[in-house]
């Protein structure tokens, strides 16, 4: 019992994390149409400079906020000198020119820090395993990832749902002509939305870089998940981004810890183990496949 | 690929001075190894103790023409690349992939083609027994040997059940085998994870619900990074037993003191005292100002038998220069090295214990759990 209450912990600590990364994609994907393969690079970029500006200060909140600055200046100067240029173009174009951009940041980062991984020390305060109720042991720093992605969740919903930018960011995603004929600065808001994007992916890279390990080309596994979850949750939707999220991580999580038990019922365990782990592997994309064969707009995108 | 052409370039150069200096037949040797992405510093620690073997041996080395490329981790890639070293570039020997799936790719069609293959690092079982061959060499061991290592030890020390886990391909499976193959407790769980993984929540979950009294994990490269921060955190504090893979000298920093006093088995040590080993380590410090790694120490002892084996025969005569690195005629970093009659080594495996030496982490010997050990499918070698 205890063994699943904390794989659910984990699965929902990871999907938060994978919030993040989506969130900002299918954001910039919503309002801009814009296909950003570099996302993962500035998840990357917010991890490294999260790691180095820790080290050098000793403060591990002065980390968090370079990494929310870093990432969101990369997202800014990528905007105004490339992306800008791409969205009149078809979606090929916007695949070949962000992917360059990933070969770009990640042999800029070897360049700077070099090839071998970066150590990211956790503040003691945050280090350590707590007991929640019911007995069980969880390392406190995924309960703070639990809880920052929950904030976020919520302060992304306030900000499109109640501010003025976030009208912006709606009526951007409904029809860019008419809000440029408003006079409002569509140029501005994109760079805009752009780098909040990219923060979300910074700030996701400082988390998770605190509990796995600081290296370069950390951002493309995860980019591949956030795309996944873009595409079930619905390409432009926050509440779409969430829910796949959270779906894809608790699928992931469980597939992992259940299904070598469920195929050592009727086969011989070290191969049940290694079936068992090679289907959970499959897993999210199997449930993409059938969210998409149930819904091919996604669970909550508005287009097909 | 910025990186690459620089290198590319320094090869190119040094090649062009070596060639100056060379007047008997040179030595063509490619490297195919990893110096990019999540596995770059295995490749780079490779490269960098092989090229200051050639760099102490001074003239001895002087008719080796070194071509060094990335694979990328990926095997399409480094097919790609023996494939051109091999028929554009006509090397006589390959070397340095640093990963079996790889070396899977590579090493079965360059010694078809008549090359010689020493690995640096990867020695998948599928080549030590029935798929070996009079062209390829294993300097480094054989997959299966550290794990079998760790298994003698917890066997030793009396442990009664261990967790175990590795990655889901090759390398993975032979190290579970190799643990079973020489540990007499009991495995309560066997757990397969993924290639490149980061998280493992999933399987500390498992290793907390668990009733054994250690763990034996194999996660070479930032897998084990992430694992062992992540377990530190977790609160478990059921014993860690390795191979030394995740307690390397490029990782340790990284892993930081979630790594301190953890128990590791490896072929080679840092503080292994024979006049090779002290040297080497003196000089990969002057040289690259880090500590070398079990894969630094590989390719320093590739590159220094082929220099030995360079001395006595010529690598047009391949009868001869085949009889010639199997005697192993070089002052190995490890103190004793022989081939066994797979032409793998047959070499000691200590116990270590990672520690903090001022403010480095480092491996201190602690005792030798496998003596004058060759491997488990030298039986199934016809050559």
């Amino acid at each position: 019992m205890l063994l699943v209450a904390e794989q659910a912990l984990n699965g929902l600590q990871y999907g938060m994390m994978l919030f993040l990364m989506a969130a900002g994609l299918t954001l910039v994907f919503g309002v801009m149409g814009l296909i950003n393969l570099a996302h993962g690079s500035l998840y990357m970029i917010g991890a490294f400079a999260c790691a180095s500006v820790a080290a050098a200060t000793g403060w591990f909140s002065l980390g968090l906020l370079a990494s929310l600055i870093a990432a969101a200046a990369a997202g800014a100067l990528v905007e105004m000198v490339v992306i800008r240029r791409l969205y009149a173009r078809d979606h090929l174009d916007q695949v070949l020119a962000t992917f360059a951009l990933i070969l770009v940041f990640s042999e800029g980062t070897r360049w700077v820090f070099g090839s071998f991984p970066l150590y990211l020390n956790l503040p003691p305060a945050l280090q350590g395993a707590v007991t929640l109720p019911g007995g069980l042991q969880y390392p406190l720093f995924r309960l703070v990832i639990i809880a920052v992605g929950a904030a976020v969740a919520v302060g992304l919903w306030l900000l499109i749902t109640r501010t003025r930018l976030g009208i912006r960011i709606r009526a951007g995603e409904a029809d860019r002509e008419m809000i440029a004929a408003l006079g409002v600065d569509i140029v501005g808001l994109y760079t805009i939305v752009f780098a909040l994007g990219a923060a979300l992916a910074g700030l996701a890279g400082a988390l998770v870089g605190s509990i796995q390990s600081v290296q370069v080309g950390m951002g493309e596994p995860v980019l591949i998940l956030a795309f996944v979850v873009v595409v079930i949750g619905g390409i432009g939707s926050i509440k779409g981004a969430l829910i796949g999220a959270l779906l894809v991580g608790m699928t992931d999580t469980l597939g992992k810890a259940l299904l070598p038990g469920f195929f050592a019922n009727f086969m011989a365990e070290s191969s049940a183990n290694a079936v068992g782990a090679s289907l959970a592997s499959m897993l999210i994309y199997i449930l993409m496949a059938m969210v998409l064969i149930l819904r091919p707009q996604g669970l909550f995108g508005a287009r097909a | 690929m910025n990186i690459l052409s620089k290198m590319q370039l320094a090869t190119a150069a040094s090649a062009l001075l070596l060639a100056g200096a060379a007047s008997a037949e040179p030595v063509k040797v490619g490297m195919i190894t990893t110096l990019s992405g999540g596995g770059a510093g295995l490749g780079i620690d490779t490269r960098d103790g092989f090229e200051l073997a050639l760099k102490n041996a001074g003239d001895a080395a002087a008719e080796i023409e070194l071509i060094i490329e990335d694979d990328q981790q990926k095997p399409d890639i480094a097919v790609q690349i023996a494939d051109k070293m091999i028929q554009s570039e006509q090397v006589d020997l390959l070397t340095g992939i640093v990963w079996s799936n790889l070396a899977m790719a590579v090493v079965p069609a360059a010694v078809a083609q008549g090359k010689f293959y020493l690995s640096t690092n990867a020695a998948p079982s599928q080549l030590a027994g029935p798929g070996c061959d009079p062209n390829y060499f294993s300097v480094s061991y054989q997959n299966d040997n550290m794990h079998e290592a760790a298994g003698a030890y917890a066997s030793q020390e009396g442990i009664a059940s261990t967790f175990i886990m590795a990655p889901n391909y090759p390398a993975g499976k032979d190290s579970l085998t190799g643990f079973k193959r020489f540990y007499e407790g009991e495995v309560t769980d066997e757990v397969y994870t993924q290639v490149g993984q980061t998280d493992y929540a999933g399987e500390i979950a498992q290793i907390r619900n668990s009733d054994a009294d250690a763990v034996f994990f194999f996660l070479p490269g930032g897998m084990g990074i992430a694992f062992m921060k992540q377990y530190a955190e977790s609160g478990v504090d059921k014993p860690l037993i390795g191979p030394a893979f995740s307690f390397s000298q490029d990782i340790l920093p990284a892993a930081g003191d979630a790594a301190l006093g953890v128990i590791n088995t490896a072929n080679w040590s840092r503080d292994l005292d024979n006049d090779a080993n002290t040297n080497f380590v003196e000089t990969f410090q002057a040289e690259y100002g880090r500590l070398p790694s079990l894969y630094a120490a590989q390719g320093y002892d590739t590159a220094n038998l082929l220099i030995s084996a360079m001395g006595k025969a010529d690598v047009s005569d391949q009868e001869a220069f085949r009889a010639a690195l199997n005697e192993a005629d070089f002052d190995s970093v490890r103190g004793k090295f022989s081939f066994g009659p797979n032409q793998h080594p047959i070499q000691d495996f200590y116990v270590r214990e990672v520690v903090k030496d001022g403010d480095v982490l480092t491996n201190k010997i602690v005792s030798t759990s496998l003596t004058d050990h060759a491997d488990a499918y030298v039986e199934q070698c016809q050559m």
